[in-house]
């Protein structure tokens, strides 16, 4: 369970009293923060961070997730699974509409799913295991799975499987639909205006299907590029949220103890973000393993977590984040231990070859890690160097296999089999992408593993599975685990209900609402 | 002066042409491209995917037919599509550019004014007190980072204070128009271009200061002293107008670079100007816009250094009977 930072609202909400058993109140405008612009809102195109913050109030799935990753209904109401995890069906909701009037309807999933699978590169390994889709009538619609596929109900969220309206989509390219420019979808929010440079403007839909929601009159996106520029907007109050991400983790002690300031580790726990340093196994010092198991002693991670992320976070210990499912809470790990690290380094053979370090070229929060693990490395005495790039030359090197030690997070999208194995399996050996088997690891026992385990009906023999991947995995140190990332949400104490669910802010602000 | 004119412009347009090549090649020194940096921001990508934005931005075809084509475009004055932004980069600009201009072109009018106003004080008093102040005060400026001095003006004018706006080109939402309107953009315009405006002015204060003392130790000034004319009549009439050619050379140069937009400035007070689309454009390899920018700004470079040729020829006649 990722660790809750709620800090200086404690008081407000005491004196408050009832604030509690308060009922919503509809009205209102919020102010938030979107860090960096996106490059557009069609979130079947495209599936960037920003993007989805933003159209994650336009878009709906099909489901929605809580905390702890149950299901919750979303365009769906209710649905069931067979005993054999072969056949999901949904049952829709009754009486969407579009945001331009028109009915949604089964025809719009058929639609969509088939679009994703064109467009949208989670969602083609999502749907990679389902032999067919129908919808037997109007508000209907049954999947059946050529083989049974564990996480298959996780894979719903508005990110990973927006509804794309069919009226508007079907017979176009995709590419120049005008539509891309003001996204037609069914959420509670609707696209209204997008001034490039300075902000993007969303307006209520009055025909929302879920009665009485949303609460909010409009919905303002700041587009602000500097992250302390971010923080004194939050100060002087023309903005009351902060995603998580938008601040620079140094000003989020400051900012939280504001008055009337809230913070919230919550609503990232479908995403799980989990850092590593991507170990290239196929060269240098790094293949060895006994160097690679070092590298993993060598570094303090509660120093970082302390000191570089101001107490967020948490050591992470294996492959699979405490917030997905089937972690298993018993396997420690790698501790921080410099004279093991210099014994194993020993045992490896090194004999102080230059090694270079990438960071991640996401700020200053990232720069100062870079710094951090280098001082781990030199003090065990490995040569380390640290090499500066930008986003795009960070994707190049990595997905080219151009580093020895690169900095990377990921998300693992709530089960091992979705957001876990893409990294360790051997066919994710492929150049040209930064989110794959970077590391160039292969090991068939865990091919065979992860396979079996994505495959598994039952939680008891899916947890066996992937708790044998752990230990091995462990073992082997094929990268070297970081922490469990947190991005805390901050917003004014006054804005209430934006996070409900394990999807975060990317979830919309359909339960938002504003105290008055 | 027509046919002056008229060759110049020929010039322009080859040395434009060549930037434009030269540019096509630079930018593509960079590592990586802008499907990489799409794939990579969507958290998840496969062959498939990065093969899909390649063939969306052209980047599958050969090199040369890419520049072909692109030049082909930009004699047509089409400057190609954003496939990032879906959207025409000709409107992409369009919608910055008032923005950009409003905010160098204030910053430069209060550049140019306070400087030559200072310079000229502190040639008038060379020595003096007042004349170590407004030099020591506009090097200040103008060595302290300009981002420093933004967030400073910030915490002090927006935070502590609460007087004027940290951020943005006008109030959002308020729905202000007409009048109202440009007060509100003003009220957002003074911070960034103040900070633009301060940095900028240290070097006209010291370019007219030390050339008014250069002209008055000449005969002329001289001459004029000497026929009884009133100090201030010199300093102006005799001194000043005769000192302001380098002070024009270096404020045409400076106007050349007004469209470039002023990135840091922009930055930091989210001024939603051209100097922060090409940056953005710049981190995510968008190569049209990237390189529609630097025609554009390229394009105005050129155009300002005719007008600075033809200001001089107003300013010091001297010039044209020269040629």
């Amino acid at each position: 369970m990722i660790r809750h930072v709620v800090t200086g609202c404690a008081l407000v909400l005491a004196l408050s009293g009832a604030a509690a058993a308060q009922a919503p109140r509809a009205g209102g405008v919020a102010n938030a923060v979107i860090q960096p612009e996106p490059p557009g809102l069609m979130l079947g195109l495209l599936q960037n961070g920003p993007t989805q913050m933003v159209a994650g109030n336009i878009y709906e799935g099909l489901l929605r997730y809580d905390d702890a990753l149950k299901p919750l209904p979303g365009l769906a109401e209710s649905w069931s699974v067979s005993p054999d995890g072969r056949t999901y069906t949904f049952t829709l909701a009754k009486g969407v509409t579009w945001h331009d009037g028109k009915p949604f309807g089964a025809d719009d999933v058929l639609f969509s799913i088939e679009f994703l699978k064109q467009n949208h590169a989670r969602a083609r390994g999502n749907m990679a295991k389902v032999a067919s889709v129908t919808a037997p009538d109007s508000g209907t619609v049954v999947f059946t799975l050529s083989e049974p596929f564990g996480p298959f109900l996780g894979v719903f969220e508005v990110g990973s499987l927006p509804m794309i309206p069919r009226h508007l989509y079907e017979g176009t390219d995709p590419k120049t639909n005008p539509a891309n420019n003001s996204p037609v979808g069914t959420g509670p929010y609707m696209f209204k205006e997008w001034k490039k440079g300075s902000y993007i403007r969303l307006v209520r839909n009055p025909r929302y299907h879920v009665a009485g929601k949303p609460y909010l009159d409009e919905i303002y996106w700041h587009v602000i590029p500097d992250a302390a520029a971010r923080a004194v907007a939050f100060e002087t109050g023309k903005v009351d949220i902060l995603p998580g991400g938008s601040v620079e983790n140094f000003d989020v002690p400051r900012l939280s103890k504001l008055k009337g300031a809230c913070v919230t580790g919550k609503g990232w726990e479908f995403f799980g973000p989990h850092s590593w340093l991507w170990l290239n196994n196929r060269k240098g010092p790094t293949a060895s393993k006994a160097f690679r198991q070092a590298v993993s002693y060598a570094i303090d991670r509660d120093f970082a977590r302390d000191v570089v992320w101001n107490g967020l976070g948490k050591p992470a210990t294996g492959p699979i984040s405490s917030a997905t499912r089937y972690h298993n809470a018993a396997l420690a790990g790698y501790a921080y231990d410099p004279a093991k690290a210099k014994a194993l380094l020993k045992q490896a053979g090194y004999k102080g070859e230059t090694v270079r370090l990438l960071p991640l070229p996401y700020g200053e929060t990232w720069q100062r890690w870079g710094e951090a693990v280098r001082q781990n490395l030199e003090d065990v005495g490995i040569r380390t160097e640290l090499v500066a790039t930008d986003v795009a030359g960070w994707n190049q090197k990595t997905a080219d296999w151009d580093y020895d030690i690169a900095f990377t997070y990921l998300y693992q999208y709530g089960d091992p089999a979705l957001g876990v194995a893409r990294n360790y399996i051997s066919s994710q050996i492929t150049k040209g992408s930064p989110w794959n088997n970077v590391e160039g690891y292969a090991n068939p026992a865990v091919d065979a593993a992860f396979a079996e385990g994505a495959a598994a009906v039952g939680d008891d023999r899916r947890q066996a599975i992937y708790d044998g991947v752990q230990k091995t995995l462990i073992e082997d140190a094929p990268v070297a685990w970081l922490l469990e990332l947190q991005f805390p949400t901050i917003t004014r104490c006054t804005v209430r209900d934006l996070v409900t669910t394990g999807i975060g802010v990317n979830d919309g602000f359909r339960d938002a609402w504003i105290e008055r | 002066m027509g046919l002056f004119i008229a060759r110049r412009i020929g010039k322009g347009v080859v040395v434009l042409l060549a930037i434009v090549v030269l540019n096509f090649f630079l930018i593509r020194l960079a590592p990586g491209d802008p499907a990489l940096v799409m794939a990579g921001e969507a958290g998840a990508a496969d062959e498939v995917f990065v093969a899909q934005l390649r063939e969306k931005f052209a980047l599958d075809q050969p090199l040369p037919r890419q520049l072909a084509s692109y030049v082909r475009n930009i004699v047509g004055l089409d400057l190609g599509y954003s496939v990032r932004q879906q959207m025409p980069v000709a409107t992409l600009i369009g919608d910055r550019l008032p923005a950009t201009l409003l905010l160098t072109g204030t910053a430069f009018l209060i550049s140019l004014a306070l400087g030559v106003l200072f310079g000229a004080l502190a040639a008038r008093r060379a020595g003096s007190l007042a004349d170590t102040a407004i030099t020591g005060v506009a090097l200040l400026f103008y060595a302290t980072p300009l981002f420093w001095v933004s967030l400073m003006a910030i915490i002090v004018f927006s935070v502590r204070l609460d007087w004027l706006p940290s951020f943005g080109f006008e109030t959002v939402g308020a729905g202000y128009a007409g009048l109202a309107r440009a007060a509100d953009i003003a009220h957002h315009l003074v911070l960034p271009a103040m900070t633009l405006g301060l940095f900028f002015m240290a070097v006209y204060v010291r370019m007219t200061r030390a050339s008014m003392l250069e002209v008055m130790g000449l005969d002329f000034v001289k001459t004029a002293r000497a026929k009884g004319l009133a100090e201030g009549v010199i300093q102006r009439r005799h001194v000043l107008r005769n000192a302001l050619l380098p002070v024009v050379t270096l404020a045409g140069l400076q106007a050349g670079t007004l469209v470039g937009g002023a990135v840091l400035t922009e930055t930091v007070f989210a001024w939603p100007g051209i100097g922060r689309l090409m940056y953005e454009a710049l981190l995510q390899r968008d190569y049209n816009l990237l390189l529609g920018v630097f025609v554009v700004s390229s394009g105005m470079v050129l155009v300002f250094n005719l007008v600075t040729d033809v200001v001089y020829r107003v300013v010091d006649p001297r010039i044209e009977a020269a040629r």
